[in-house]
């Protein structure tokens, strides 16, 4: 079943130092990659930022398979963009192919390779991060970094509860909606064959009985989270006390290394 | 006997060339024999829910054969296709995949799949509702309204439209009160003997299977260790509970009773034939005496209340009922 290899937001357990390294350092690190791969402009920078990927990677001991198998869902859009960067990029020089309305400049090459490898760096870099932390540490992590917006009105514990059963239910649900595509299958439902229309059409009884069992499980959710005297999260203590270590200090230093570095080389246009 | 569905060498693996690569079936054999009624037991995790789920073409074996009729199911597109028509496989909580916005609509889901026209459609609902016991009105009403036990009829039903030869049922009775138990178990059987459609009832609970199978399977580790009469395949006693199966609580009765010293044949699998084997020990008339011990054969429930207590005490009771049924 394809549903099955859907990996958004999957957690590997491990104890590498990835694994080992507070949320809070490892979400910051992730945005601080994302706004230098934004500053990269050259090959060098690309260079650099892609073998960090690699050596993460490597670190991770998450294996290219895992991430290779979660670019799938993206490839169509991936492919959109190289499409359209190799055609609507216009140069100066003259046209390496042209044909019909099409022309093909290098610099289009060049912005689709690099758009391209942008967005896998992009998702790869998101990937380690789910990969190498639970979702309770995510969320707990991310709930301390937003702590400060609770000031000005923010429901900072409310959203990241959202999030966090949210990213709990999703293997729940996928593993569900297997059960109820079997079960219509079995009733000669058929998920594959016609048009869209058809399709879309085909989709009901697979849907309804999804949302029904989603309702119900959320209605049964709430009802355990009230009986255990749940009330937000106004003096809630923790039972994993976050702290930031050596490494972590390490690893932040290195990631405003790592932006300033990318920035520098971009404004000397190396 | 002319065998209807078979597999040969079926092997299926999970997740192949992962590291969570998982053989849950390894060369079965597996055969139902047309009309009989099949009991398929096993333990959670043993693969019978796999087996099942290749019986109509739902998973596709990693290697080996289905065959129905004796033709692969997986010779053609349609031929799957037609199989999972022949083959009704009724799952585990079925009532969570209504859908409909009627009972008669989410019955006739299966039969309009299979093209009919709305003469025969309307026809097999109706029929359908009749085997599970939905009355008129109910047909008309929300599949969301109604209890757990009915949203289960529906389901089943939903099923039996499409009037299957072969009917599948993974743990049919599973959370249901045990009248509402008995009620589907009999409602099986009712369709079992009016259509001569072969029953396959996959279960973990020894008791259940015991008393409605004509023939039992029983699936461990992905394998078939044993089959046959649930007679011959309870002679299997420390096998079964090595397998975290056991045997019916009669049958564990009865064991106990030979290990006091009690002349008695152990191969009793049911209340009745419990019944019977105590009074043909005691030498009594079987009429009132077994009324007195287990209550009237029809009172199923009750006398499985009545097995169950008895084997869940132990033997301490059973000498004074005995003596009971001897005064």
């Amino acid at each position: 079943m394809a549903l099955k290899d859907i990996t958004l937001g999957q957690y590997f357990p491990g104890s590498t130092v990835l694994h080992r390294l507070d949320p809070r350092t490892k979400l910051v690190g992730t945005v601080a990659y994302i706004v230098a791969l934004f500053l990269a402009k050259q090959l060098v920078s690309y260079g650099i930022l892609l073998v960090l990927l690699a050596v993460l990677i490597a670190v991770s001991k998450v294996g290219l398979k895992a991430i290779v198998r979660g670019m799938k869902p993206v490839l169509v859009i991936v492919i959109i963009t190289a499409v359209l960067n190799l055609f609507y990029t216009s140069g100066g020089g003259t046209p390496l192919v042209q044909f019909w309305i099409f022309k093909i400049y290098p610099e289009g090459i060049w912005a689709a390779v690099f758009m391209v490898l942008r967005i896998f760096m992009l998702i790869t870099c998101t990937f380690l991060l789910t990969y190498t932390t639970s979702p309770i540490m995510l969320t707990d992590g991310l709930e301390r970094l937003l702590g400060p917006l609770k000031r000005i009105g923010l429901p900072v514990h409310e959203l990241s509860m959202m999030m966090s059963i949210a990213l709990r239910f999703i293997p729940t649900l996928i593993e569900e909606t297997d059960k109820i595509m079997s079960a219509q299958k079995a009733r000669g439902a058929d998920f594959d064959t016609g048009n869209l229309m058809q399709k879309a059409k085909a989709l009901l009884p697979l849907l309804v009985p999804l949302f029904i069992s989603a309702f119900r499980r959320a209605d049964e959710l709430a009802t355990a989270m009230e009986c255990r005297c749940y009330h937000g999260g106004e003096g809630r203590t923790r039972l994993r006390q976050l702290k930031l270590r050596g490494m972590d200090i390490a690893f932040l230093a290195g990631c405003l290394t790592l932006c300033v570095g990318i920035g520098v080389l971009r404004y000397l246009g190396l | 006997m002319e065998a209807i569905l078979e597999t040969h060498k079926l092997t299926h693996v999970y997740s192949a060339g992962t590291p969570f690569e998982h053989a849950a079936l390894t060369d079965v054999d597996f055969t139902a024999y047309r009309g009989e009624y099949l009991g398929v037991i096993g333990r959670t995790g043993s693969g019978k829910s796999t087996l099942i789920q290749h019986l109509n073409g739902l998973l596709k074996p990693t290697s080996g054969q289905v065959r129905f009729e004796g033709r692969d199911i997986w010779e053609s597109k349609a031929r799957t296709r037609q199989t999972r028509f022949q083959v009704g496989l009724v799952f585990q909580y079925p009532e969570y995949q209504l859908f409909e916005e009627t009972v008669y609509q989410d019955i006739s889901f299966g039969p309009r799949n299979m093209g009919l026209d709305e003469g025969e459609v309307d026809r097999r609902v109706r029929q359908a509702a009749a085997f599970v016991g939905l009355s008129e009105q109910a047909l008309e009403q929300s599949p969301f309204e109604l209890s757990g036990g009915q949203k289960r009829r529906v389901a089943i039903a939903g099923v039996i439209a499409m009037e299957p030869s072969v009917l599948v049922l993974d743990e049919p009775t599973a959370g249901l009160d045990p009248v509402g138990v008995e009620s589907i178990l009999s409602n099986i059987r009712d369709y079992h003997r009016a259509k001569n459609a072969t029953i396959i009832l996959v279960s973990h609970s020894m008791d259940q299977v015991a008393r409605t199978v004509d023939r039992l399977v029983v699936v461990e580790n992905g394998r078939i260790p044993f089959t046959g009469a649930p007679r011959e395949v309870f002679a299997h006693g420390a096998e079964l509970a090595r397998m975290g199966l056991g045997v019916p609580a009669m049958t564990r009765v009865f064991h106990r009773l030979r290990a006091m010293g009690v002349d008695i044949d152990p191969s009793v699998y049911t209340v009745e034939q419990a019944r019977d084997a105590i009074l043909a020990k005691l030498d009594r008339g079987p009429h009132k005496a077994g009324q007195r011990l287990c209550g009237e054969g029809k009172k199923e429930p009750a006398d499985m209340e009545f097995s169950a207590s008895l084997a869940e005490n132990g033997m301490e009771h059973t000498p004074s009922d005995e003596g009971k049924g001897a005064e």
